[in-house]
């Protein structure tokens, strides 16, 4: 019997079959490594071949990625991918394809408006000039609000998939927990510290400290307005936080996945590793792993490497044979170099990306490559080509 | 415009993946090697700095790493430290303690306090002339604008105070473009020189820093000239790989395609450094570094990035 082929074995399970499973997919990595493209790509096979209302959620997505869904832009609220965007890819999809943008201005306000006892209140808050800096540099307010808007949108049960991109992030692993910090910085001793003078105007012996030195720092008048605007804050203080566990145990359902995505280069590779490793202790379901702009496999074939290294010594040799077929035969030799080399050139990387490959100790099920990508992806049928890349079809 | 490594206080950035560490090692190496006693400063806190240089984990007190090359990570409670020791001149006993947790959820709620540490360390060792050059290892694209106009967001937040005195000397060191200047790492690719251009856009008009230069890092080689490529073209039809397939002795179609491949990529990439050179500042240099097709990474690849780009600079 034939050896099982190791690209058979990679493809225990599928991509189509995890999503078919699956209500949200959560899409990571590091920077730069195709994971919007990748988070679209996957939504937008899932509407194609799986059917239902398919949601992808990106964070800052290029011009090109809305008009390859054929729209002329997208925010904060859902909007269907035209059927025309599919018919002129050439598929007739099963399903719907919705895209959304995360504007994290627009979510915090939206945020506010909910948890606030009363109107009043919300406008309060909104109209703090602290408000914009907290809502738009909170630490990890992005990566908050990522996770808030998906548990906002999965409860509206208006969706079979909700496919998400993750922002960039300085940690893979900070959105993971920025439900829970927002839940601990709303019950912080500290937010009460802060807190306690403008309601009692007394400053008890355990805060002094605390004060002086911020005090000296910020100057009261800062602290003041620090504090009157988180009073104002802390009247959302329950539902917030009963929000932030809410969402922090959607991310642990089992309805739930997540998609980690890396290239095969050094640094995204280490990132995905600790990334995955980060899954695991935290008890998240790791459902595929998808690597990105890979070299073609035939960069690896001994083979050619042999014809390449032909090309490189007997250049001349070679050309004799095939000069009269062009029509400017001076320059074969030459040409013929350039070939080899290029292919010589390319081999170091394809070997160092086969290393790194194989480097990656723990891996889910299912694992994707797609080959580089030549050219930009500039419309749904692009889109889906990359999809058909990892979704497992042949 | 002065050039790039005539300035004493460089942040370099760039989106993730595009080398803007391996870029900023570099620009501190070349300096170095150009005689300048130089600063490089980490600030994510990834830990790697000391991989680009082969050099043993660095922390906040600056190492000599390299001759004439000191490398340091920042460290937000260490740099509250020592703030509180040299510019507030705070007694010991205010610094122990709960402290750094208070200093943590000031930074966590008052936007900017952290960034002001972060940024206010490399800025302080330019303002004492501790160094001729600090390079610092910058946040990615995404983070940078904030950190950089921090000391004006404070100085618009908070009025009176300690901190408020600080920002004064910041925000006339950052703005000085003899001494202060943005590198911008991208690689010739859709969404890093998005990015560069969209950067390249806010930092002019939400920070007081100006832009030294942008590096497009992996530039590919062109592989024909036009009259090359003519006969690489027909090379690729039927007959021609047939008897290429012969005369080399093996499958000589994949070594077709990867030329083609390297072909695509290549004007691919060129029309992406066209719409860049086109959208920036013609003042701003644009320093290309061609792609490393080396096994190696670490201080091999540092050197090899500090020779390409002495050579961009005209050294």
């Amino acid at each position: 019997m034939a050896p099982k082929r190791r690209k058979d074995d990679d493809r225990a399970t599928s991509l189509e079959h995890l999503l078919a499973a699956k209500e949200i997919a959560i899409v990571c990595g590091s920077g730069g490594v195709g994971k919007t493209t990748t988070a679209a790509a996957a939504a937008a096979m899932a509407a194609a071949s799986l059917g239902g209302k398919v949601l992808v959620v990106t964070v800052d997505p290029a011009r090109r990625l809305a008009n390859a869904l054929g729209l002329e832009g997208f925010g904060n609220v859902e909007k269907p991918v035209p059927a025309e965007a599919f018919k002129e890819a050439g598929v007739e999809p099963r399903g719907e394809l919705w895209a959304a943008m995360l504007d994290t201005k627009e979510s915090w306000d939206a945020l506010v408006n909910m948890h606030a006892p009363d109107r009043a209140t919300a406008q309060r808050i909104l109209e703090n000039p602290l408000y914009q800096n907290v809502s738009g540099r909170f630490v990890q307010s992005h990566d908050y609000i990522a996770m808030e808007r998906l548990y906002e949108i999965h409860t509206s049960g208006d969706y079979d998939l909700i496919v998400v991109d993750t922002p960039p992030t300085r940690n893979a692993i900070d959105f993971l927990e920025a439900p829970e910090r927002m839940a601990d910085f709303f019950s912080s001793r500290f937010l009460r510290w802060l807190t306690a003078p403008a309601r009692s105007r007394v400053i008890n012996f355990a805060t002094r400290p605390f004060y002086q030195v911020a005090d000296r720092i910020l100057g009261t008048q800062f602290l003041q307005d620090i504090s009157e605007f988180f009073l104002n804050f802390q009247t959302m203080y329950d539902g917030f936080v009963e929000r932030a566990r809410a969402v922090d145990r959607l991310l642990h359902d089992r309805r739930s996945t997540f998609i980690v995505v890396s290239t095969l280069e050094d640094v995204p590779v280490r990132e995905a590793e600790f990334f995955i490793d980060a899954l695991a202790e935290r008890k998240f379901h790791l459902g595929a792993l998808v690597l990105n702009k890979v070299l073609p496999g035939y960069f690896l074939d001994p083979g050619a490497t042999r014809v390449a290294q032909r090309l490189c010594a007997d250049g001349p040799e070679v050309a004799h044979h095939v000069e009269e077929l062009t029509t400017n035969p001076p320059q074969v030799p030459a040409v013929l170099r350039e070939i080899g080399e290029s292919f010589l050139n390319f081999q170091v990387v394809a070997k160092r990306e086969q290393e790194q490959r194989a480097e990656l100790a723990h891996v889910p099920d299912v694992v994707a490559s797609v080959p580089y990508f030549e050219t930009d992806i500039y419309d749904l049928g692009g889109l889906l080509n990359l999809g058909r890349q990892i979704w497992g079809e042949k | 415009v002065p050039e790039v490594l005539d300035r004493k206080l460089l942040f370099v950035t760039g989106k993730g993946g595009v080398g803007k560490s391996t870029a900023a090692a570099a620009l501190a190496l070349l300096a170095a090697q150009r005689g300048k006693k130089t600063l490089v400063v980490e600030i994510d806190a990834k830990g790697n700095l000391a991989d680009f240089f082969e050099a043993g984990p660095t922390n906040y007190t600056p190492r000599e790493i390299q001759p004439n090359l000191w490398a340091m990570s920042m460290d937000t409670e260490a740099s509250l430290q020592e703030y509180l020791r040299l510019q507030m001149r705070l007694p010991a006993i205010a610094r122990i303690g709960p402290l750094a947790r208070a200093f943590e959820f000031v930074a966590t709620a008052a936007p900017g306090v952290r960034e002001i540490l972060t940024v206010g360390k490399p800025v302080w060792e330019v303002r004492e002339g501790n160094y001729d050059l600090v390079v610092v290892d910058a946040p990615a694209t995404g983070h940078i604008v904030g950190q950089l106009a921090a000391p004006q967001a404070i100085n618009e937040l908070v009025h009176v105070g300690l901190i408020r005195q600080q920002t004064g000397w910041l925000i006339e060191i950052l703005g000085d473009t003899r001494i202060t200047g943005l590198v911008i790492v991208t690689t010739p690719e859709e969404m890093p020189v998005n990015e560069t251009i969209e950067l390249a856009a806010r930092v002019e008009d939400e920070t007081d820093v100006t832009l030294a230069g942008i590096i497009v890092n992996r530039v590919l080689p062109e592989l024909f000239g036009r009259q090359e490529e003519e006969v690489f073209e027909e090379l690729r039809q039927p007959a021609a790989v047939g008897a290429l397939n012969s005369a080399a002795g093996g499958p000589a179609e994949p070594v077709l395609e990867a030329a083609r491949l390297a072909v695509t990529m290549r004007r691919t990439r060129a029309g992406h450094i066209e719409r860049l050179r086109t959208s920036v500042d013609a003042s701003i240099p644009l320093l290309y570094v061609p792609y490393l097709f080396v096994r190696a990474h670490g201080f091999r690849t540092t050197r090899q990035v500090a020779e390409a780009l002495s050579a961009e600079l005209g050294y």
